[in-house]
């Protein structure tokens, strides 16, 4: 029997990983699709920007009441994953409690803080459970998460409320044992924990085989959680767990203000004002701006699979404030969107774009980029080091030079700039003309 | 006052420590150069020996990059470039934030370094050194001041503090608005907005911030840059407190503040 576990926990989390290792690695090919950029300089302040905005949560504390909240959630994610691994080797090993074996009462010690985290996790989750679906908190209900997005955000909370009340019970069935019988099989008595010692009162009528019953149940419901939860992951929004980090690392080191330049754009012009200089020959042609996934950088789609969908650039964009259609959450939900569905074509062995579709237009439309005042509001709130704005101005170049397709007062500023070299219908000639005011 | 252009100044051989680039909003809307006059008043004030480029200066390409047509900014940074880097400009100040972002931050790229201050920047190092005083308080003594910052200063390029500090050096009460500094609200007209309608909406962008500044119950609204000028002007007119609320630039609150000493009068 115990051979039997041993075997069937080893297989478990033998396909878990695979199968996780498979998801991951076909959304790093979907990422990789993008536009090559290159991130790798200055690894210190990269390194510094890993440390503070996705270790340190640094954006997260501009509403220090959430951020709390949100940190202790997150803290007892990682920490708990200590005593996963206490877990996971038990059921290799066929042991139990292996940790307890040498580190005496440190041990104590060490569970008594994963249950104050349990339950501190498993009221904080409640909370966010209040806050999204009865408070109704305006980023949290907004009508572009209707449909999987709610349904994903709640899974995720549920999820792991029932994972800490199964660690919880666990440990207090498990209490419950050492009371009634001092060696039970593989249990040893290893003392109360702050938590699952009063909870194991409600235990003490139940027979020890039951009580055996019980903490198997609740170890094996507890770690092929935790494995599906990992499975999870790839399809959810919950992925930022894993991805904060390397999106912190990539994210832009150069202010916010600047666009990136586009080379060969600025050498078209300078052939066009120095012949001389033009290459001959044929030249390649090249898209300009984006207008499907793979046009973009891939960091922009590392943005897009790091997304949590929580909506504080949107909270903050003017644009949406004021009711226009542009939702900066929403072009990263779309931007991801499009690349599952291109990594599904590749997936049928049919090109990335076979489908006809495209991420400008079929999943972003013009009235959404032409309301953006690239005020940056969404990038300065986003705590994963997420540039929305990145994405919009790679949009809008398509737009305007693959399509021609500008409003006419668009349009007429350009005429302007390049006529009159001022964005108004006004002569050159007055550009000075308060200068001259100024002399009498 | 006369206010010499660097063609002028090469022609007599001469060199201006500073070059005052004006920007298209500056140079041409009536609101905005008032906002230029007053910064001139400034610059003449401290002696400073500076230049404009007049006719010969030219839209920097921001609103045609941001809207998405790189073609046409590309065509007017080569151009600005070539006439700052025949004139060897080496410094330059101005009154608009876009200005400023475009290059302190892309020109570079192009071949096309300058240093370069927006003016909340250089009127604080000419408070900080003593330079401009401001008179016994000044005109704005005891008046309700709130700043609204703009994005191209300040989330694009983080100076918050600067124009603040200009204030301050009043004998004035700031006030904040609820979003301020790097949690600052547009104005609207970024990213080439100021230059179409805005999409559908509910509100107007310009007045949803207005109304912001307004709330404050200060009765002056402070902003360091033109196209913000203007839009919360309209935004202030769109609840009828043109008599009560006046929008105002940093340049023209120390231009009316400035303690008149007659050596430097010119």
């Amino acid at each position: 029997m115990q051979y039997f576990q041993q075997a069937a926990f080893v297989l478990i989390a033998a396909f878990a990983i695979w199968l996780f290792s498979k998801n991951i690695l076909q959304i790093r090919r979907n990422i990789l699709l993008g536009r090559e950029e290159d991130l790798t300089d200055n690894p210190r302040a990269r390194w510094k920007q890993v440390l503070l905005l996705a270790f340190g949560q640094k954006k997260m504390f501009r509403n220090p009441l959430v951020a709390v909240l949100h940190f202790v959630v997150y803290a007892g994610f990682i920490i708990i994953n200590l005593e996963v691994m206490e877990i996971a080797l038990d059921g290799i090993l066929g042991t139990h409690r292996l940790f307890s074996n040498f580190m005496g009462g440190a041990y104590a010690v060490f569970i008594n803080f994963f249950e104050i985290l349990a339950v501190l996790v498993t009221a904080f989750c409640a909370i966010f459970l209040l806050r999204r679906n009865v408070v109704k908190v305006k980023r949290l209900a907004q009508a572009e998460l209707n449909g999987w997005p709610k349904s994903d955000a709640n899974y995720i909370l549920i999820t792991e409320i029932i994972l800490m009340c199964l660690f919880l019970t666990m440990n207090a069935a498990d209490r419950a044992l050492q009371l009634q019988v001092p060696q039970y099989g593989h249990y040893k008595d290893v003392g109360a924990f702050l938590i699952s010692g009063p909870l194991s009162e409600s235990f003490k009528n139940l027979s020890p085989a039951t009580l055996a019953g019980i903490e198997r149940s609740c170890w094996w419901l507890h770690i092929i959680g935790i494995f599906a939860f990992l499975n999870y992951l790839p399809y959810s929004k919950h992925l930022h767990i894993l991805f904060a980090f390397p999106n912190a690392y990539y994210a832009r080191l150069f202010p916010k203000g600047e666009i990136k330049n586009m080379p060969r754009v600025q050498d078209e012009v300078k052939y066009m004002m120095q012949p001389e200089l033009a290459p001959t020959g044929e030249q390649p042609v090249v898209k300009f701006g984006a207008k499907d996934v793979p046009d973009l950088s891939w960091k922009s789609l590392l943005d897009a699979y790091s997304c949590t969908e929580c909506g504080r650039c949107t909270a903050a964009c003017p644009a949406n404030l004021t009711g226009k259609l542009l939702s900066p959450r929403k072009i990263m939900m779309a931007t991801r969107d499009r690349a599952e569905e291109i990594g599904r074509n590749l997936n049928a062995g049919k090109e990335a774009g076979a489908d006809g579709k495209s991420l400008l237009h079929d999943y972003i439309t013009a009235e959404e980029l032409r309301a953006c005042t690239t005020c940056n509001a969404c990038v300065e709130e986003c705590p994963v080091s997420i540039n929305p704005l990145d994405i919009i101005i790679e949009l809008r170049r398509s737009l305007i030079m693959e399509e021609s397709n500008a409003p006419a007062e668009w349009n007429a500023m350009f005429g302007n700039i390049e006529n009159n070299f001022a964005p108004w219908k006004l002569s050159p000639d007055d550009r000075d003309k308060w200068a001259t005011e100024m002399e009498s | 006052m006369h206010v010499p252009t660097m063609a002028e100044m090469a022609m007599k051989g001469e060199e201006p420590e500073i070059l005052f680039w004006v920007g298209c909003a500056g140079s041409f809307d009536q609101r905005a150069q008032k906002i230029t006059k007053a910064f001139v008043t400034i610059l003449n004030h401290i002696g400073i020996r500076f230049a404009i480029l007049g006719k010969e200066e030219m839209c920097n390409g921001d609103p045609a990059r941001r809207a998405g047509n790189e073609f046409l900014f590309q065509m007017m940074a080569y151009q600005n470039i070539q006439i700052l880097n025949g004139y060897n400009i080496k410094k330059m100040v101005t009154t608009c934030p876009h200005c400023f972002n475009i290059f302190k931050n892309e020109y570079p790229k192009l071949g096309g370094n300058y240093e370069i201050v927006h003016h909340a920047t250089f009127l604080q190092e000419l408070i900080d050194q003593g330079k401009v005083k401001i008179e016994g308080g000044g005109a704005f003594k005891g008046k309700r001041i709130t700043f609204h910052d703009s994005c191209y200063l300040g989330r694009a390029n983080g100076i918050y503090e600067a124009p603040r500090a200009v204030l301050e050096a009043l004998d004035s009460e700031l006030v904040e608005m609820k979003r301020c500094g790097s949690k600052g609200m547009c104005c609207g007209a970024g990213g080439a907005q100021m230059f179409k309608e805005e999409e559908k909406g509910t509100n107007r962008i310009n007045f949803e911030r207005s109304d912001e500044a307004i709330s404050t119950g200060a009765t002056i609204i402070a902003s360091s840059c033109p196209y913000c000028n203007t839009m919360l002007t309209d935004g202030v007119k769109n609840r009828e407190k043109e008599n009560e609320v006046a929008v105002l630039d940093i340049a023209e609150i120390i231009a009316a503040s400035i303690k008149k000493t007659p050596d430097h009068e010119s």
